[in-house]
């Protein structure tokens, strides 16, 4: 194929358009007496080539058959230039370019090898003009070349963009690829598409069985192909096969769009479980109102802005750095805190509540003289951006499957810390009995605030997933920190498990409210939900049990 | 004679409405009887400023009520001033009438921006002014009495009470962005013209309007005092030291929050009347937590418990606060946060306290400095105060 392009290149300039005719006809013989088909595949991309600079449409229709025929690699995306009506060739020599406006005239490209020719006239080149009958057969070639394309990939949505624009004549087309086709997932949309070809055919029991195998697709093409069916059809019988086979497309693609709510919630929720944990540590484990936990939060997630500015050549990598310095970060801020004023407000928490809110305006004073007031753009790492297509109507978007993970990781080895580290049992010890673990030799300040330290990093590392999925501003915590209250209360203080169950609920219950009663509502009725569930069970979902609760 | 009856074992309340009544007339007689260029004439601007300072004060009365004679923190007053400012403001709106941009003599000009046809229901009414000042005090009263019946009666307590009545302010500001609301939306209502026929713009009206709000202050100053020196002042007091020996003596708890309660949300509600035809707006910014949680810290700062420390703390950090924004504004935060700690670390009785060693503010049996012993508890369901 290589040589093809150069021996183009290396053509005799001028009268290329007459003599490759006369050739042309040689080369027909030449086929028939030889069969040498990779020569005539080569003389077949050269012959329509020259024909696509014709006045003529129907000897153009041939063009586009010779190279359909040729084989040649770049036949593709030329005949897709050309659909889009981007080819043109060059008056003096009927070369076939592309064009790019340029200050005077315009800069062209050949259109097969991609050689730069230089700068030519505005009247030097001349569209390659395409009518509707040819429009088609391009549109019916292109499909034809994709189909055979080497790459599954490109067959599968080169076959799923044709759905909505297939015809009866497309059959034959697609039965034979059918035949040779080896792929699955290929083979799949094939039979869809072939099934949807069927549904023009003129025979009834074709189109009922069509029908049939249409039955449960979920691509919005063939959705659209069956309302229109159910009006228009000639028989009733296939009408009523066509409602029903719909019917079964809806009742899946409410299933889908279900899973999609749930989804969403969950990655609401994961958000939520992440903002709230490390209160559920401050709050529940030690009793400490943290109003500047939002700012924990948001110190995080200007670590990891911070940490990007560090490596901007690894952005990649900048996460995985950013989670244990934003743990770092945030906790140090944390103990700094609980050393400097919470250790002073023991057993009174609503003092504590207005000297930590105190705090979380100057922490946000603090970035917004150091960040400036306006919102930092945090990158996404490549491999976090990008979407898991499971069917046609359901994907899911990578980042929030890994807040998802991340979220539970982070779940899963904070109670491993509590329930199987000596500082988690001396945490434990601690809050259960203070008197009690200080004689047996816990040295309870000390835990005070390592605990606190914890809560508060795990803050931090909340703040870099944060900063993945919103804008990372002096105000990120504010808008969490309410959230993160309710959820902490309504699972029960104290309890990590709570957490888990309420953040995943209220954030489903959000999800799941939001489409009739949208955002802002749904987060009314939320708030106003936890607000008559605190009174009816003042002590969350999962109260603590036992002489601890009594307080 | 009742107000000196009221006053006879408050020495501070005495020397606050003495105090009061001198600055006001003094304000008054140099606004109207010097001349502009006097070195004592007070602009109509500062006036106009200073009465909105009062309306402050009268939420911070408000709130101390709740906070430091119920032991109720309520991080949710905000609301119940924001619901009174917008019942004055829909009285405001209606009276603009005909003059406003689209000239619709029924439809405030929001309304008709969006199309709306006719008034919704809650609107009617709200063209007399005496409805409106019953709405003032209903709204918020209503609102306050149905929160307290259910959260009393479950016996929801302390820190959660607050978060509580912070995400009722927070919902309740959700929903005044609401366009579909009917209260105007983001921008909230403004525009306003005219008050009982008295132009707003005019010198006399705003001169009115801090009288007014003076007059308020001492009313509802000496109000929550004759609550304060009650039988039901002083139970409740003794709730807020121990809710569960009151309860089993056999006071019926519920009902004394309740009231106390409601009365304080009312004040807030006046006070919010009061402070909307001053500034001319009014907004779902109101509502915002980081509001209610500033009246919270005049109350502590003042010292709370006292009802005078309260209007002493409201008007120091708002002059504090007007001064700081105009001068430095990034050191605004910076300084508001640094008085929420150090008060609430080295001056739990306020300000007053400093002055006052025999009032009605709650003892600290801990102090700061025996930290030992007095670690964090395991439930946030503590006691309100250590006994």
């Amino acid at each position: 194929m290589a040589t093809t392009s150069t021996h183009y290149r290396t053509m005799p300039e001028g009268r290329r358009s007459t003599g490759w005719r006369a050739l042309w006809l040689l080369a027909l013989l030449f086929t028939v007496s030889t069969a040498s088909t990779a020569f005539a595949a080569s003389d077949d991309f050269e012959q329509g080539l020259a024909l696509l600079s014709e006045k003529s449409f129907s000897k153009k229709g041939r063009a586009i058959e010779l190279l359909v025929a040729s084989g040649h690699e770049q036949v593709l995306p030329l005949l897709q230039t050309m659909s889009a009506g981007e080819l043109y060739y060059r008056k003096s020599d009927d070369r076939i370019v592309t064009r790019r406006d340029a200050d005077t005239g315009y800069e062209i490209t050949d259109a097969v090898s991609g050689e730069a020719l230089g700068t030519v006239g505005r009247r030097d080149v001349k569209k390659v003009a395409i009518n509707n009958t040819l429009r088609s057969q391009l549109t019916q070639a292109i499909a034809e070349l994709q189909l055979g394309a080497a790459d599954p990939g490109i067959r599968k949505t080169a076959l799923e963009a044709m759905l909505s624009e297939l015809t009866a004549d497309s059959l034959p087309l697609l039965e034979k690829r059918r035949r040779t086709e080896q792929d699955d997932s290929v083979i799949e949309v094939l039979d869809i598409a072939i099934a949807v070809a069927q549904l023009e055919s003129s025979e009834r029991s074709v189109r009922l069985q069509a029908l049939q195998a249409l039955e449960g697709s979920l691509y919005p093409s063939v959705r659209n192909r069956l309302v229109t069916m159910t009006a228009n059809d000639a028989d009733a019988g296939v009408r009523k096969a066509a409602e029903k086979a719909l019917i079964t497309i809806e009742s899946r693609v409410n299933l889908f769009s279900n899973l999609e709510t749930l989804f969403f919630g969950v990655s609401l929720g994961s958000v939520l479980i992440l903002a709230a944990i490390g209160l559920a540590i401050t709050f529940g484990v030690m009793g400490v109102i943290n109003m500047a936990h939002g700012e924990l939060i948001m110190i995080g997630a200007y670590t990891t802005y911070v940490i990007q500015l560090l490596m901007p050549n690894a952005i990649e990598y900048s996460l995985l750095v950013a989670v244990p310095a934003a743990f770092i970060v945030s906790g140090l801020v944390g103990i700094a805190i609980e050393r400097g004023v919470i250790r002073f407000l023991y057993g009174r928490p609503l003092e504590t509540l207005l000297a930590t809110f105190g705090l979380s305006l100057v922490l946000q004073q603090a970035v917004r003289s150091i960040f400036s007031p306006l919102n930092r753009s945090v990158e996404t790492p490549q491999w976090m951006s990008g979407t898991w297509e499971i069917n046609a109507i359901f994907s899911l978007t990578l980042n929030r499957l890994y807040i998802i993970a991340f979220c539970l990781i982070v779940f899963f080895l904070l109670h491993l810390i509590l329930k199987r580290t000596r500082l988690g049992l001396e945490v434990r010890a601690v809050s259960q009995n203070r008197q009690m673990a200080r004689a047996m030799g816990v040295r309870s300040q000390w835990v005070d605030a390592l605990t606190f330290g914890l809560g508060s990093g795990i803050a931090g590392v909340a703040g870099v997933a944060l900063s993945q999925l919103t804008n990372v501003g002096p105000n990120l915590g504010q808008a969490y920190i309410i959230d993160s209250f309710m959820v902490v209360v309504f699972g029960g203080v104290g309890n990590l498990w709570g957490t888990l169950v309420a953040g995943l609920s209220l954030g489903v219950a959000n999800k799941v409210m939001e489409p009739w009663a949208g955002a802002v509502l749904a987060k009314i009725l939320v708030l106003v939900f936890i607000i008559l569930f605190i009174q009816k069970r003042p002590r969350g979902l999962f109260p603590q049990k036992g002489r601890a609760a009594e307080g | 004679m009742l107000i000196k009856s009221l006053l006879a074992n408050d020495r501070g309340g005495r020397i606050l409405l003495t105090a009061l009544l001198l600055v006001s007339v003094a304000v008054v007689a140099s606004n109207q009887l010097l001349p502009q260029d006097s070195m004592l004439h007070v602009p109509t601007y500062t006036v106009t400023l200073l009465g909105k300072y009062l309306c402050y004060a009268l939420l911070a009365v408000a709130v101390d009520l709740a906070w430091g004679y119920l032991g109720i923190l309520s991080l949710g007053h905000g609301a119940f001033f924001a619901l009174g400012g917008y019942a004055m403001g829909m009285y405001l709106m209606r009276q603009i009438g005909d003059r406003g941009v689209y000239g619709n003599p029924e439809l405030p000009d929001f309304m008709v921006f969006l199309n709306w046809q006719e008034l919704p229901w809650f609107w009617s009414g709200f063209d007399q002014f005496w409805f409106a000042m019953i709405m003032v005090l209903l709204v918020p009263g209503l609102l306050a009495f149905a929160f307290g019946w259910l959260a009393f009666r479950s016996r929801v307590t302390g820190v959660y009470l607050s978060i509580i009545t912070q995400a009722l302010t927070y919902a309740l500001m959700l929903a005044f962005f609401r366009n579909e609301m009917g209260f105007g939306g983001n921008n909230g209502l403004t525009d306003f013209k005219d008050i009982l026929g008295f132009s707003l713009q005019a010198d006399s009206t705003r001169l009115g309007l801090f009288i007014a709000s003076a007059i308020a202050l001492a009313a509802g100053y000496l109000l929550c005092r004759s609550v304060t020196n009650s039988r039901l002042g002083r139970v409740s007091v003794a709730i807020r030291d121990s809710e569960d020996r009151v309860r089993f003596i056999g006071y019926r708890v519920e009902k004394i929050k309740l009231a106390v309660f409601t009365l304080s949300a009312v004040l807030a509600g006046v006070a919010g009347a009061l402070y909307v035809p001053q500034v001319g707006i009014i907004n779902p910014n109101e509502f915002s937590p980081l509001n209610s949680i500033e009246a919270v810290v005049w109350v502590a700062i003042g010292g709370r418990g006292t009802l005078f420390g309260a209007v002493v703390g409201a008007l120091l950090v708002n002059y504090g606060k007007s001064y700081f924004t105009a001068a430095m504004p990034e050191a605004w935060l910076f300084a508001l946060g640094a008085i929420f700690v150090l008060v609430t670390l080295f001056l739990p009785r306020g300000i007053v306290g400093l002055f006052n060693r025999d009032s009605d503010q709650p003892s600290k049996a801990r102090h700061p400095t025996d930290g030992d012993d007095s670690g964090p508890v395991t439930t946030a369901a503590l006691p309100q105060e250590a006994h």
